[in-house]
């Protein structure tokens, strides 16, 4: 029988591949592809993965993805991976390294926070890798993000 | 509080008690020529005062910020601008602000040492280490047993408190009404640090054991109702009565200001240890300006 491609191949630009299920949307969202969009986007969810039983996978056409969206990315799926496909092939592959800290990508829960305030300051995470659950700690207020990360990015 | 270490704590400690004997009375040229400028945007009594006494009686001046009303914050002046501008008037700053990690941030652009005052419901740190200093003087630090009582959820006094005593392999027991009881979150991260922690609502059951007894206010803000809160907070009052269940040398500690939780019969007792803690602001602010500064104690 022929196998069937979901999504066929792509000439340029990045495949996410392992995404946590269910939060391909939020990688769109980190993306900034929202609502009405000129990109080539295809998003596959819920497919199976040998690795994780089930997965998400999002491809974008023509753009390969820089630093600080990779470490977003890595904050909600820390499994992904990150190809870069030029000419159809796969120049580049890596998986994504959830960062010790995060500058100006996530904003604090906490509405008192002097980060959710009109001072000239960054929000600033440390990341606290220890335990199955990511745990973000600002390092101003020191209130602690753990659940519904994506809520929270900038 | 979490940065600190037990190593940075005992020394600050030790010094404080170097300087003890210029607190209350006497003085010394420590810090002489040194100018303090003192920034409070909140309220204060105590802490303020404590301060502007250590400065003084280290031989330093102060400078204040007569009230947020008549100064640049009141034109809506980001804390940020005031504390460049400050830092080039005065040596060290001492701060209290309403937002939580305002003294960090401050720290981070000042050119002069930022000393946290207390900000919003975030740490108090100088109140800790002068509860630790209280406990050495007063009672010990090793092998301690203390019972943390009141408001275990809002009071950032308690948090920070055990945090510093999660350094000193303290045991440590939580009582308080179940609505008031300790985040979840504060609570894993102690154990993580292994401390051991046990929670009960009843004062009762740990008072016997108790080497310090540490009492909070219990808000009444806090309750939905007031026939609620009279009944909570009934059960926490530390009496003659309660203390007849206790060690001989238990001392009995609290950050003031106090409302009714401490009767004022247990003021005259020997275990009262509240106001002398008040007093003992004074030499370990001492320490921690002169350790700021780089003036050998």
């Amino acid at each position: 029988m022929k196998r069937e491609l979901r999504v066929h191949p792509i000439r340029n630009g990045t495949v996410i591949d392992h995404i946590a299920p269910g939060q391909a949307l939020n990688v769109l969202k980190i993306l900034g592809i929202i609502g009405t969009s000129d990109a080539v986007v295809s998003v596959v969810m819920n497919v199976q993965s040998k690795k994780t039983h089930k997965k998400d996978i999002v491809k974008v056409e023509d753009r390969e993805l820089n630093p600080h969206e990779v470490d977003k990315i890595a904050l909600i799926a820390p499994s992904a991976t990150i190809n870069i496909i030029r000419d159809y092939k796969v120049n580049k592959k890596d998986k994504v390294i959830l960062p010790d800290a995060v500058d100006g990508v996530v904003r604090c829960a906490n509405p008192n926070c002097i980060s959710n305030t009109h001072e000239p300051v960054t929000s600033k995470f440390t990341i606290d890798k220890s335990q199955s659950q990511i745990r973000l700690r600002c390092i101003y207020c020191e209130q602690t993000i753990s659940d519904n990360i994506a809520d929270h990015l900038l | 509080m979490r940065d600190f270490s037990r190593v940075e704590i005992d020394s600050i400690l030790q010094r404080a008690e170097k300087l003890e004997t210029f607190a209350s009375k006497g003085s010394s040229n420590l810090l002489d020529g040194k100018i303090l400028a003192m920034l409070f945007y909140e309220p204060s009594t105590r802490t303020r005062l404590s301060f502007e006494t250590a400065m003084k009686r280290l031989g330093g001046e102060t400078i204040n910020m007569v009230s947020t009303e008549v100064s640049s914050a009141a034109k809506g002046e980001m804390l940020a601008d005031t504390i460049k501008v400050v830092g080039e008037y005065a040596d060290v700053i001492v701060l209290r602000h309403p937002k939580e990690g305002s003294a960090r941030m401050s720290a981070e652009i000042s050119g002069v040492p930022i000393i946290n005052a207390g900000d919003g419901a975030g740490h108090h740190p100088t109140q800790t280490l002068l509860d630790l200093y209280t406990i050495k003087r007063e009672s010990h630090l090793h092998n301690l047993n203390i019972a943390l009582i009141g408001d275990l959820k809002y009071g950032r006094t308690v948090h920070s408190l055990a945090y510093a005593l999660s350094l000193y392999d303290a045991k440590i027991s939580m009582v308080s009404p179940e609505q008031l009881c300790i985040p979840i979150a504060i609570k894993e991260d102690l154990t993580k640090r292994g401390i051991n922690i046990y929670e009960t609502t009843k004062l009762e059951d740990v008072i016997e054991e108790a080497d310090v007894i540490y009492v909070t206010r219990i808000q009444r803000e806090r309750f939905p109702d007031i026939g609620e809160y009279q009944k909570v907070a009934g059960s926490y009052r530390v009496s003659l009565e309660s203390l007849k269940h206790c060690k001989e040398d238990v001392i009995i500690m609290h950050p003031l200001p106090r409302v009714d939780e401490i009767d004022v019969d247990v003021d005259s007792t020997k275990h009262a240890k509240y106001f002398k803690q008040a007093f003992y602001g004074v030499p370990v602010r001492m320490a921690v300006l002169s350790l700021v500064l780089g003036c050998e104690a």
